[in-house]
């Protein structure tokens, strides 16, 4: 196991935003969690990162997580090149040519200031900056958030193909359960601080309660990445102030 | 005509003298969010304590630095109280930085006493461009400048100067990436005690400091600071040159010296004022 997540309680003063939460993710595994807006995967990713403590429960990491945060989270001021940097301070190795490499676009870009880019470009250096601090298992949130279709295509099967070649393990949170069920192997559904189911995303897929939650009725097959059409997003209203604890 | 341009050499020279405390602020200010209240303080220890080393028979050059190094260690301190605490709001730290400041009244008082101290500036003048400065007034215009060239090096190309700057443009990317903001804060308070101490001891030559010069000191740096909005060393810079000039105007050309003080404060409202007016709400 890379991480292990065991009865997690997070509270924020009198509300409880995980609910005794256990997860797990597997060496070289992709792992989706999808849920409606306010369930608190963001908060269940901020606690494995450390920057929420947990009221109980434990988090065990064998390896570095690293996060790619909901909204990019770029230092918007800095060149994508400073970004990039940047991720990898608590590795030291600041070689970025398996960046470019990856995402030939950025190199082009590497002194342009962040917020110049588009959300697409934005997305690649948050990965990129994510894949600087060397991670064992990459946590990333909402990689699909505000992109469009073919944009999120292209990220999704970056973040594959970095699963399939390098073993690095996978937590993709996700509201577009869709395209993260047709991704990852296993999934977890969190809904207002608890699980409430788990197992094969081709099972879940099949479930009942899952379609009509997050799938938008019937399973459509080639439709990876359309928004379903009782996406919770259009319901939950605005996505700012979900990051910071 | 030399009259004139005598007074705005004296001018320069206190304004690069405000430009060092106001990018203290700056400094701060663009990594922790808090307005340091105790700003003042730094140049004060500074310049009081390098006035004590000279007593004792320390040399020239090695006292100052000895100072600087002291108020490097003053705005630690004064980080460890205003940020230690994980969490603590900018508005509580500034609150906190201001009750520092007024503590160390006594803790000066109790050190070097009430009265007014200083020490002997460099003799001498030189002759530049048919304007005559004072060796210190080119010592303190040297000495900034060689300062904000370090500076700029230092924010611009190394790794920690960019740490430092991605406290400021994100602080939750910057914990995400593994920055420990708190840290890079206490540095950023270290660097201003020592900006602070360096504009104290270049200063105290030239206008005596008492326990309370702080406010004054302060008054001028935050003046020359808000040109950039608390954020731009370089225009902090160019807001300290304005600021001391205007005021070397004011003292050399009205028959009310004491005017001097007002200017950066009149400075101050009209910045807010103006500021105010063309900021969007909410924004930064």
């Amino acid at each position: 196991m890379i991480l292990e997540v065991r009865e997690l309680v997070v509270r924020y003063g009198q509300a409880t935003a995980l609910d005794g939460v256990s997860l797990e993710v597997g060496e070289g595994e992709m792992v989706a969690l999808v849920g409606p807006n306010g369930a608190g995967k963001t908060t269940l990713l901020n606690t494995i990162s450390g920057l929420i403590r947990p009221a109980s429960g434990s988090i065990r990491t064998a390896g570095r997580v690293v996060q790619v945060p909901e909204g990019r989270q770029l230092f918007g001021d800095m060149t994508v090149e400073d970004n990039l940097r940047l991720g990898a301070w608590r590795v030291r190795d600041r070689n970025l040519s398996h960046i470019y490499e990856l995402f030939p676009p950025l190199s082009e870009m590497r002194r342009r200031r962040a917020y110049t880019l588009s959300g697409g470009e934005q997305q690649m250096v948050a990965v990129g900056r994510a894949l600087m601090g060397g991670p064992q298992l990459l946590a990333v949130d909402e990689l699909s958030l505000g992109l469009a279709p073919l944009v999120v295509q292209n990220l999704a099967e970056h973040v594959v193909r970095l699963n399939r070649e390098s073993g690095m393990a996978v937590l993709l949170v996700e509201q577009n359960a869709r395209l993260a069920l047709d991704i990852c192997a296993r999934a977890y559904v969190l809904e207002a601080g608890r699980l409430a189911m788990a197992g094969q995303s081709a099972e879940l897929r099949r479930s009942p309660a899952v379609q009509a939650a997050y799938l938008g009725g019937a399973v459509g097959e080639g439709e990876a990445v359309r928004a379903p059409a009782t996406s919770p997003r259009t319901a939950g209203g605005g996505e700012g102030g979900g990051t910071a604890p | 005509m030399s009259f004139f341009l005598g007074v705005v050499s004296s001018g320069v020279a206190t304004g690069a003298a405000f430009a060092l405390v106001a990018t203290g602020f700056v400094v701060i200010h663009r990594v922790t969010r808090v307005v340091n209240f105790a700003q003042g303080v730094f140049s004060v220890v500074a310049g009081m304590l390098c006035a004590a080393l000279l007593t004792l028979g320390l040399p020239h050059f090695l006292a100052e630095v000895v100072a600087i190094l002291a108020a490097i260690a003053a705005g630690f301190g004064v980080g460890l109280v205003a940020i230690g605490r994980r969490g603590t709001p900018p508005l509580a730290s500034l609150i906190i930085t201001l009750g520092v400041g007024v503590l160390s009244y006594a803790v000066v008082i109790l050190l070097w006493g009430d009265g007014p101290v200083s020490f002997s500036m460099l003799q001498g003048q030189v002759d530049v461009g048919g304007v005559t400065m004072l060796w210190q007034y080119v010592l303190i215009v040297a000495a900034t400048a060689v300062t904000f060239g370090a500076l700029m090096l230092f924010f611009n190309l190394t790794y920690v100067g960019k740490a430092l700057t991605a406290c400021y443009s994100n602080p939750h990317a910057a914990r995400l990436v593994g920055i420990d903001v708190r840290r890079m804060g206490l540095l950023a308070f270290a660097i201003g005690g020592g900006l602070g101490g360096l504009a104290g001891v270049l200063l105290t030559p030239l206008q005596p400091v008492e326990f309370d010069s702080d406010v004054s000191i302060a008054i001028n740096g935050f003046a020359a600071a808000i040109f950039g909005g608390l954020l731009r060393p370089g225009t902090a810079l160019v807001g300290g040159l304005v600021l001391g000039v205007a005021e070397a105007l004011v003292s050399g050309y009205s028959r009310y010296a004491s005017l001097q003080s007002g200017v950066a404060l009149v400075l101050i409202l009209g910045i807010m004022v103006y500021q105010a007016g063309r900021r969007p709400e909410g924004a930064e």
